[in-house]
């Protein structure tokens, strides 16, 4: 077990560096130069380089690199041009919003994804199977942030049932918390409840059809205890991996979502970074989620290892 | 099966076949013939767009501004008097332009590394395939929006942005495939005979390798599609006052009170293209999948 592990950490660590450079020359490659937007109106020359001393933009790019990795691996990614905060202290602010939001559309996408890709794989061929998969497509094929949009419509302005923008800490009203962020995590979980539903169902079809679970009907077994109990156990992962796996999906959901229902988290501070010119944190909050995709990787890695007894052994 | 006695060659007979298994199974299929529907209505609004008889999408009407749907304008008008439909019919361009041509770009990077480090293997397989991984880690859309931010919002970058960010996938499905292909009989016997690589890539890895990389392609078109409206809605991708469904949406939802109809029909555009691009790719791995004949 420990020696699996480290050698997935050791594989994950050129990824980062590479990563970490891609980041880097993101910035550098490309067109535009972010201190025009602190020179002010004028420009002036001596103004800009100044600011240039001061960002340290005349080092050698390698030696702009190595102070930038270096001081990113103490935590420290650079101030933000437009606030001045150190852009990790804005997505430390910022962090709690955007798990919130995850965690329970999580919960959504679990919730209705899991028993419909059971229940379609059981049912396979018949008008359950069928509707559980055209609203799965469906659910894939909707833009989230029109859905949100639509629900706006309904459930804000037509019926006046929840709230339709803003975020209130858990810890200052916890009920409060939870309705405000009802149709946010219901928008985004429904996009991955699709994709969750159609893994659940392929890896319910495989164990379905195998010879543990004739042999477990063939005991006399209840179909109840069948499904749950020998299907679904075995079925769970690749399930319990693609919830590592949705990661990626869940963090550039929040993206649009949080712009629609205007929740101050990651996603919202990305796009006014980028309006705003403000590299830093563009290229911060970039890096923080690959690293923290790379680290679900891995998690997914060492789960499928925990619950697949057949590994263990070697 | 009443071709049998023709006199034609074996290769063609069984090409032939083959063929005409897949289009068989694909029209089988109803829901991917649906998809194909879908696609093909939309692309030819798209190309049509110019001689159909609505008014110019830019026209501003201020005598008509956020007008509900009427025998004049069938779906409305927007908040500076633009019929929305007309808007919606040209913005079909944009988006299925954006689907097509950011999976073209990726595409045509995709596939030719995915090759090289598949066939070739060693060093260039593992630099293209670290690569890749890295990529792969950046979730699809915080990268295409970084891309879109750093080159700058207009269309043609958000295609770029979109199209770089959707290569890794092409790279690692192509680099798969052809490490499968590549222990085949058939390709040992053309190295033994001697072809050039040149050749023995393009004519027996490359055509066996496509048709996975065909379903991806339709698939991740679809995606693309969404990711070029989120951009359009985020203000990174078509600029006003060109119109795209992503962007009518961005103003939509400013008027939702006032002006249902201009967020309902973009949505559903995007909606219906998207599925029609899913389905019809769900209906070519069905019918393309040796497994399923």
């Amino acid at each position: 077990m420990l020696l699996f592990l480290m050698r997935r950490i050791l594989i994950a660590v050129p990824t980062i560096i590479l990563i970490s450079i891609f980041v880097f020359a993101l910035q550098k490659l490309l067109p535009g130069d972010p201190l025009l937007v602190l020179a002010g109106e004028e420009r002036d020359p001596a103004v800009l380089e100044l600011l240039r001393e001061k960002y340290r933009l005349n080092d050698p790019i390698h030696v702009q690199y190595f102070t930038w990795i270096t001081n990113a691996l103490q935590g420290d990614l650079g101030i933000s041009l437009r606030t001045n905060q150190p852009v990790t202290e804005l997505m430390l602010q910022k962090l709690p919003v955007t798990l919130q939001l995850a965690a329970m559309s999580m919960i959504f996408a679990l919730v209705i994804g899991v028993p419909a890709g059971i229940l379609s794989a059981y049912r396979k061929g018949t008008l359950t199977d069928y509707v559980a998969n055209v609203v799965a497509l469906s659910g894939l094929s909707i833009p989230n942030f029109w859905l949100g949009i639509m629900l706006i419509l309904l459930v804000s302005v037509k019926w006046q049932l929840l709230p339709a923008s803003g975020y209130v800490p858990l810890s200052e009203d916890f009920g409060q918390s939870i309705r405000t962020m009802l149709m946010p995590s219901f928008v985004l979980g429904t996009a991955l409840a699709a994709t969750m539903m159609r893994h659940t169902r392929s890896a319910m079809l495989g164990v379905l059809s195998a010879d543990y679970v004739r042999t477990a009907r063939a005991k006399g077994l209840s179909e109840r205890s069948v499904v749950l109990k020998h299907a679904f156990r075995n079925a769970l992962t690749p399930i319990v991996t693609l919830t590592a796996l949705l990661f990626g999906e869940l963090v550039a959901g929040a993206v649009l979502t949080e712009q629609i229902f205007t929740i101050p988290g990651f996603g919202k501070m990305v796009v006014d970074a980028v309006f705003n010119r403000d590299y830093a944190v563009v290229q911060g909050i970039v890096l923080v989620t690959a690293v923290g995709f790379i680290l679900m990787n891995l998690l997914a890695d060492v789960l499928y290892f925990i619950l697949n007894p057949r590994l263990r052994g070697q | 099966m009443n071709d049998a006695s023709a006199p034609v060659s074996a290769d063609a007979t069984l090409g032939g076949a083959s063929e005409n298994r897949v289009w068989k199974k694909f029209r089988a299929h109803r829901s991917a013939l649906l998809g194909g529907i879908l696609v093909v209505f939309f692309i030819l609004i798209a190309i049509l767009a110019p001689i159909l008889p609505i008014p110019d999408p830019a026209a501003t009407d201020w005598g008509a501004v956020r007008k509900a749907p009427s025998a004049a304008h069938w779906m409305g008008t927007d908040e500076i008097g633009r019929d929305v439909l007309s808007r919606l019919v040209w913005g079909a361009q944009a988006s299925l332009l954006a689907g097509v041509v950011s999976v073209g770009i990726a595409l045509a990077l995709g596939v030719p590394l995915g090759i090289l480090a598949g066939y070739f293997g060693g060093w260039i397989d593992a630099v293209i395939s670290r690569c890749t991984e890295a990529l792969l880690a950046a979730p699809f859309l915080i990268l295409a929006i970084a891309l879109a931010a750093f080159l700058g919002p207009s269309l043609t970058n958000a295609m770029i942005a979109i199209g770089i960010s959707a290569t890794p996938i092409f790279i690692r499905l192509t680099r798969g495939q052809v490490l499968n292909v590549r222990s085949e009989d058939y390709v040992d016997s053309a190295l033994a005979i001697g072809l050039p690589t040149p050749k023995i890539l393009r004519r027996y890895i490359l055509p066996n390798v496509l048709p996975p990389i065909l379903v991806q392609a339709t698939l991740t078109i679809a995606t693309a599609i969404i990711a070029e409206a989120s951009l359009s809605f985020l203000g990174l991708g078509q600029q006003a006052p060109a119109p795209s469904w992503g962007s009518m949406l961005n103003t939509a939802k400013n008027f939702l009170n006032q002006a249902p109809w201009m967020a309902l029909w973009p949505g559903i555009s995007i909606f219906l293209v998207v599925l029609g691009f899913n389905l019809l790719g769900d209906g070519l791995r069905d019918a393309l999948d040796p497994r399923e004949q």
